[in-house]
């Protein structure tokens, strides 16, 4: 149960500030204290953190414990304050937390953003505090009336007695932070919602249409220096030698310092720290991995596909099942490795001091960042004070669980002792590693007499993007990093011999989660072979998933609507075909149908998109439907564009140029369609992403009789039909 | 040093006469609404206004904006928000936000030349600038708004 205490109460009594109701929880309540063992992370909090602050000039302070880096929480969170909190949503301020174990999500132990779980983790606590602090002011009113609290109410941030008098929250504060917290207060039923489930403007849209949002990259302190780092051409490279005269001799170059990783040029300004970089001398000793590239990974991925990985999901007999199978069908798929190319490089800037450190960062996990820069600094982790900025794109990779472009820059700060801004440029950015792996996976599926689907067997073969992280300890289980088998493991259908097993080579490229983690590489790769099963057995894909899901009410009705609003089945012009698919991730379900021509010289055009999404009980509507969109987007640019591939070592792409990704004159009509449900939040983030790739490969074989078995699509070659 | 004309200030400034713009405007002008995405010209983060024309600062060198007329985001609108930035705000375009004063600047550029764009003259004009949040569809709809406001 939350506990909530009143911090003002304790603390903040006799400070100077501004007068004003401020809640917090007490630290006892944040979920597990140490989910991943004993933790050097944690550092130790002597000051409890607070969720919200009402000023006497009745502005609702909310203070959120998640980045903002597109997916709206900077407005869908405080939807869940203001539902209990009744107070004037104009009055709502958004501030972003401090690090806190308080802040920390509940499952993870850590304070961070990502496996769209930020509604699901707050969707109880928030609404929480907002009916603790309405509790309070409700109670200060009957106090200042002398009346029962039971014959007043609130209203969009004013208290009413029965009688008719009232009293503004900005005129109750003063008196609501003498009232003791309430032990247990009542969250209101669902019918009751007056802005949970309604669309709501996202609170943040002024700051980001007039250029006054401040990402980690706009950060000015007072006498900040500019800092470029030239790293090794290959993983795992470092410094042999270093001549940094010419780069010194470029005005405004103040110092070059050599780092684990590279060497870094600090300067005035940015431009003249790249001119500096562009003539440093550097001879590389290249490391154990000059010799990689994307060929060599792909035949050691496929020979290894051949004998048994470690298992992953074993149910029924799959042996036995495919050996009496009537029909045996077999296929190999690859997807590559993805940058995640945020419009924002990569950047964070630090004034370090003798006992104090500062940090600006857009960040997806700010107890593990600021644990890594305590620790290349020297300091504790409550010695270090990161400021979360607005996230230019997160998508995964600014929750890097290696600290690496907070680490870089903490050891720049470290040698320079002045502010500093680290940059990375775009090339960077996309050559700097971290990328969604490389994965291989080898189907082998079994059928009856009938045409059911009775066996199916997925080997997969990537990297593990857990190991040597903190995450290992809860998410390898057994040797399988079970993020390399979301999707895959735990397909819902109906299926009665099932086998998953799983190859988690070493190879030396930096990989990370990106954007729906295994599920981007699962969700293309089982929906793909699924719909070449419904092929093989001359059944409809969309009726053949419907078989296979009699027992998934929920499954069925995303998989309905979507064909139903895309109109399935129902005639198209003769170029175009329309393509289905299905994936459930992070407690929700999405189906995607596509409509896909391709023409005579291979080109895709995909022009129009029906999504239909589950994700439980709805925040906000309006919130849902862009992070679908998003979705959709960022799913199919990389299904259709993106690559990064490496070859001797090098990667290959570094800009926009070499890694193209999806633009306006490509993107589809996009039509959204959230199911009605009253079953708890699921995410929203992620799960649009996973269906797009297999709903347009479906949609080229049913126009081509082209299967696409890799990724990215790039241009069909029809002669191959 | 090189005379500037950014949102209708003079600024005199000392730099490589090859520096971009970009950094210019914001490292030595503090603005920081314009934004680098890519360096190369092919992200459109960085797109500014000069004479009028949506230009890629970051592939302008210094030297050849000197006595130009040029805007960026903070000086697109004096009194209140634009047209274009008023109906991403209706439309509820932004997502992360980063790359919307690239395509807001390229809207506006659009639109001045072209009071009523269809959908065709929108891929031209906004094309070059990319949202990996995938706002599109919402730019898309903004920029019709944004027509159907300045005409009515």
């Amino acid at each position: 149960m939350t506990n909530i205490i009143n911090v003002r109460r304790n603390r903040f009594l006799d400070t100077p500030l501004a007068g004003g109701l401020i809640l917090a929880f007490s630290l006892s309540q944040t979920g597990p204290s140490q989910p991943f063992g004993s933790s050097p992370l944690a550092g130790s909090e002597s000051s409890p953190a607070d969720f919200l602050r009402i000023g006497p000039d009745g502005t609702v302070t909310m203070i959120i414990n998640k980045s903002e880096m597109g997916q709206g929480v900077y407005t869908s969170l405080p939807m869940l304050i203001a539902e209990e909190l009744e107070c004037d949503w104009k009055q709502v301020k958004v501030e972003p937390a401090p690090v806190a174990s308080v802040y920390n999500n509940p499952i993870t132990g850590m304070q961070m953003t990502g496996g769209s779980m930020s509604v699901r983790t707050e969707w109880e606590r928030l609404r929480t505090v907002g009916a603790a602090a309405r509790e309070m002011l409700l109670a200060a009113a009957a106090e200042i009336w002398g009346v029962p609290k039971a014959h007043c109410h609130a209203d969009n941030g004013v208290v009413f007695h029965d009688s008719g008098r009232k009293l503004s929250y900005g005129e109750l504060v003063e008196k609501a932070a003498e009232i003791p917290v309430p032990a247990k207060v009542p969250l209101k039923d669902p019918s009751a919602f007056t802005i949970i489930g309604k669309p709501v403007a996202r609170l943040d849209a002024k700051t980001k249409v007039d250029g006054t949002a401040i990402f980690g990259l706009d950060v000015k302190t007072p006498g900040m220096l500019t800092a470029v780092i030239e790293r090794p051409p290959f993983f795992g490279g470092i410094v042999k030698s270093l001549d940094a005269a010419k780069a010194l001799a470029v005005p405004g170059v103040a110092e070059v310092v050599k780092i684990n990783s590279g060497v870094a040029v600090i300067a005035e300004g940015f431009w003249a720290a790249r001119k500096g970089r562009d003539v440093l001398d550097i001879v590389w000793d290249e490391g154990p991995h000059a010799g990689i590239s994307t060929d060599t990974i792909r035949q050691h991925y496929a020979a290894l596909a051949q004998n048994a990985g470690k298992v992953a999901c074993d149910k029924g007999n799959f042996g036995a099942a495919l050996v009496s199978a009537a029909h045996r069908l077999t296929a190999s798929y690859e997807v590559p490795y993805l940058a995640h190319a945020n419009m924002e490089p990569l950047n964070c800037t630090i004034d370090l001091k003798d006992d104090r450190c500062d940090i600006w960062v857009g960040t997806q996990a700010q107890t593990l960042h600021r644990a890594a820069a305590a620790s290349v600094v020297g300091l504790k982790p409550e010695q270090v004070f990161l400021h979360t900025t607005y996230l230019g794109g997160g998508f995964g990779r600014r929750g890097n669980p290696h600290s690496d472009f907070v680490v870089m820059a903490a050891e720049v700060a470290r040698a320079v002792k002045k502010p500093v801004k680290v940059v990375w440029t775009r090339e960077d950015d996309m050559r700097g590693g971290y990328y969604r792996p490389f994965w291989y996976s080898r189907f082998s599926a079994g059928i009856d007499k009938s045409g059911n689907l009775t066996a199916w067997h997925q080997r997969l073969v990537g990297q593990s993007i857990m190991s040597g992280t903190v995450y290992a300890r809860r998410l390898i289980k057994d040797g399988v990093d079970t993020t390399s088998v979301d999707g895959a493991a735990d397909i819902p259908y109906d299926i009665p011999n099932l086998l998953v097993d799983v190859h988690s080579p070493m190879v030396g490229v930096p990989v990370q989660w990106w954007r729906s983690v295994g599920h981007s590489q699962n969700g293309f790769m089982v929906e793909s072979f699924m719909d070449e099963i419904a092929h093989a057995t001359r059944r409809d894909p969309y009726q053949f998933r419907r078989a296979l899901l009699k027992d998934h009410p929920r499954h069925l009705g995303v998989l309905d609507l979507a064909a139903q609003k895309a109109g399935w089945g129902s005639p198209l012009p003769s170029d175009r075909a329309r393509g289905i698919a299905m994936c459930e991730s992070y407690g929700s379900i999405v189906s995607e149908v596509a409509e896909v021509s391709v023409s005579p010289d291979g080109k895709v055009m995909v022009h129009r998109v029906v999504c239909a999404v589950d994700c439980g009980r709805t925040v906000n509507p309006s919130t849902i439907e862009t992070q679908m969109e998003g979705s959709i987007i960022f799913g199919l640019s990389a299904a259709l564009h993106e690559a990064i591939t490496l070859e001797d070592g090098r990667v290959r792409q570094s800009n926009f140029d070499t890694y193209p990704v999806l633009r306006m004159d490509e993107m589809p009509l996009i039509e959204v369609h959230i199911v009605h449900s009253g079953e708890p939040p699921g995410g929203v983030g992620e799960p649009g992403v996973p269906p797009i790739a297999p709903a347009v490969a479906n949609a080229i074989f049913r126009a081509t009789g082209r299967r696409i078995r890799r990724l990215p699509i790039g241009t069909v070659d029809r002669e191959k039909a | 040093m090189i005379s500037l004309k950014v949102n209708g200030k003079m600024y005199e400034v000392d730099a490589f006469p090859d520096t971009p713009l970009l950094w210019i405007i914001r490292d030595e002008l503090g603005l920081m609404g314009t934004k680098y995405g890519c360096g190369i010209g092919r992200c459109g983060a960085c797109t500014v206004h000069i004479d009028g024309q949506a230009v890629r600062s970051c592939t302008t060198v210094v030297a050849s904006a000197a006595g130009k007329d040029i805007v960026t985001i903070e000086g697109l609108s004096a009194g209140g928000l634009h047209p274009v930035q008023k109906a991403w705000v209706e439309e509820d375009v932004p997502q992360c936000g980063y790359c919307q004063s690239g395509q807001i600047m390229a809207a506006a550029a659009l639109l001045a030349a072209n009071p009523k764009p269809d959908d065709a003259d929108i891929d031209r004009a906004m094309s070059g600038i990319i949202c990996r949040c995938g706002t599109y569809q919402r730019i898309r709809r903004a920029i019709h708004r944004a027509a159907a406001m300045r005409q009515g």
